[in-house]
């Protein structure tokens, strides 16, 4: 790791420890007994400081540490995509496709640098694949909403997220070396959108802004969230390749696809009838709940870095 | 000593595998005698229950299973034997006067609790559960001072289907229900019925 990386680790430790330290403030304002929002807040920030310990560990070990550590984010957010999108019997073979064969291999090609292939192997050769698989099991019902669960589910899953350590690949003039910094601006600018939409939510929050599909989202969190980390993005541009305002649009960007990914995902969950897609991580739900606002913000920052500055 | 070790592989598998979560709705964990009787659609539903349970619950929980599957010498005999602690039953009746169901109630009346698949047999057709055979009335009538705890295991034929090896790692939940018992002027229709629509009620409503 080079200066810049331990620099910008420990800044968000101190932001930890001062959230730590709110958290424990409020807590003890509220007084003993729980409370509902605040035991939430404070879990959700237990939760933080495992999940940028692991992101650190990850970054230790460089190029392959992220790339082994997004393939075991793929495959928890993927068993809980297919874990709540009921599928039939017939669908055995797509499903184990996807889980032994799509899975592996995208992050194979992604680790051999092999662009050609994985920016068109799940788009194109699975999304054919896997429906061909289906119709040899025989069973019509329903045919074409169970080949889309498993198309989506890889693509949201596995491909939008595999676009993070695909980063990596990325050959920008001037910036040699540093592509792990470009993955930490845009998981801290887009988990501080969230982040940031909460907070601004919980303390300004009046109009709702998506009523039937995500009911603590409101318009003042939304508007206060973006521009707030909008900003921090770009104030952030000195870890990036790109200058001040580059950095402001490349932040809204990712914030505007971070938002209405999780509310596209949020539509999946209430179509399923449940509130968190999982329960892996303490106070904030699955793990898709905490990556899918990242899912639909890193292709689309991916192909505009590479299309501009790559 | 390498039974435990077995044990302990075969729930660390069970549950890294399915992620198996219980939820206790009905009843808390307690070490009281039970019997555990669950919807069965796998031949991993029985490992996943008895993974499931925390350890001192475990070692008193025994799987009634049927003689002709694991009745197989070599290592299903060891699993079910030294690991599980199978209670096996037969399920070709041999002697007319013979109660199938005599080595269960021996079982219970040494205050050991059961885990049970009332279905008789594996459910692989499209509906959610099969009508219950009459073994669960026989050994609630017997017992009526043992509670009977639904146990609702859902997902698990998705990650085990009939006739594949591989198993899919989707996730898996287990319901814990309200114990019943059965009351003493029940008739056997009725009380299966009754132990069935509990069982029912914890099943995900639209799977």
């Amino acid at each position: 790791m080079d200066d810049n990386t331990l620099s910008l680790f420990a800044g968000i430790g101190a932001l930890l420890l001062l959230a730590s330290l709110i958290g424990r403030l409020l807590k003890w304002r509220a007084g003993p007994g729980p409370h509902a929002v605040i035991d939430n807040l404070n879990a959700r920030i237990n939760a933080w400081w495992v999940m940028v310990l692991v992101i650190g560990i990850a970054f230790i070990f460089g190029k392959y540490g992220v790339i082994v550590l997004f393939y075991c984010v793929s495959f928890y957010a993927l068993r809980e995509f297919m874990t709540l999108t009921p599928t039939r019997r017939s669908d055995y073979p797509a499903l184990a496709a996807a889980f032994y064969l799509a899975l592996p291999v995208q992050y194979l090609l992604i680790a051999s640098d092999w662009y050609g292939l994985f920016s068109i192997f799940i788009p194109v050769y699975l999304f054919l694949l896997l429906p061909i698989l289906a119709s040899l099991g025989g069973d019509t019902t329903r045919f074409l909403e169970r080949a889309s669960k498993v198309q989506w589910g890889l693509m949201i899953a596995v491909y939008c997220v595999s676009a993070v350590p695909a980063l990596m690949t990325l050959e920008i003039p001037g910036y040699e070396g540093r592509n792990l910094l470009l993955i930490a601006w845009l998981i801290m600018v887009v988990q501080l959108s969230d982040v940031l939409q909460y907070v601004c939510g919980k303390l300004f929050g009046k109009r709702k802004v998506a009523p039937n599909l995500s009911p603590s989202k409101t318009l003042e969190g939304l508007l206060g969230g973006v521009a707030l980390a909008t900003l921090i993005g770009a104030l952030l541009c000195w870890i990036t390749p790109f200058n001040f305002w580059q950095a402001a649009l490349m932040a809204l960007t990712v914030n505007a696809m971070g938002f209405f990914g999780g509310l596209v995902m949020s539509a999946i969950k209430r179509d399923r009838g449940v509130k968190d897609w999982g329960h892996m991580i303490e106070g904030h739900g699955g793990m898709l709940d905490r990556i899918d606002s990242v899912c639909f913000a890193a292709p689309v920052f991916f192909h505009f870095v590479r299309y501009w500055w790559a | 000593m390498f039974a435990d070790l077995t044990a302990f592989a075969i729930t660390s598998a069970a549950r890294l595998i399915t992620g198996a979560r219980a939820l206790w709705l009905g009843c808390t964990p307690q070490p009281v005698q039970r019997l555990y009787y669950a919807n069965h659609s796998s031949h991993g539903d029985f490992v996943l229950l008895w993974a499931s349970l925390p350890a001192e619950l475990r070692k008193h929980a025994r799987p009634v299973a049927g003689a002709d599957y694991w009745c197989k010498p070599g290592i299903r005999e060891f699993l079910i034997r030294k690991v599980f602690n199978g209670v096996l039953i037969d399920r070709q009746r041999g002697e007319p006067g013979d109660n199938p169901l005599q080595p269960v109630l021996d079982a219970l009346g040494q205050g050991d609790s059961l885990i049970f698949f009332p279905e008789g047999t594996r459910n692989l057709g499209e509906e959610q559960l099969l009508p219950f055979k009459s073994g669960l009335f026989h050994l609630a009538a017997a017992n009526p001072q043992i509670e009977l705890v639904p146990v609702w295991i859902a997902n698990l034929n998705r990650v085990m289907p009939k006739g594949r090896a591989l198993p899919l790692p989707l996730l898996c939940t287990l319901s814990f229900g309200e114990p019943l018992h059965a009351a003493a002027d029940e008739s056997k229709p009725a009380f299966l019925e009754r132990a069935r629509e509990a069982l029912l009620n914890l099943a995900p409503k639209d799977a």
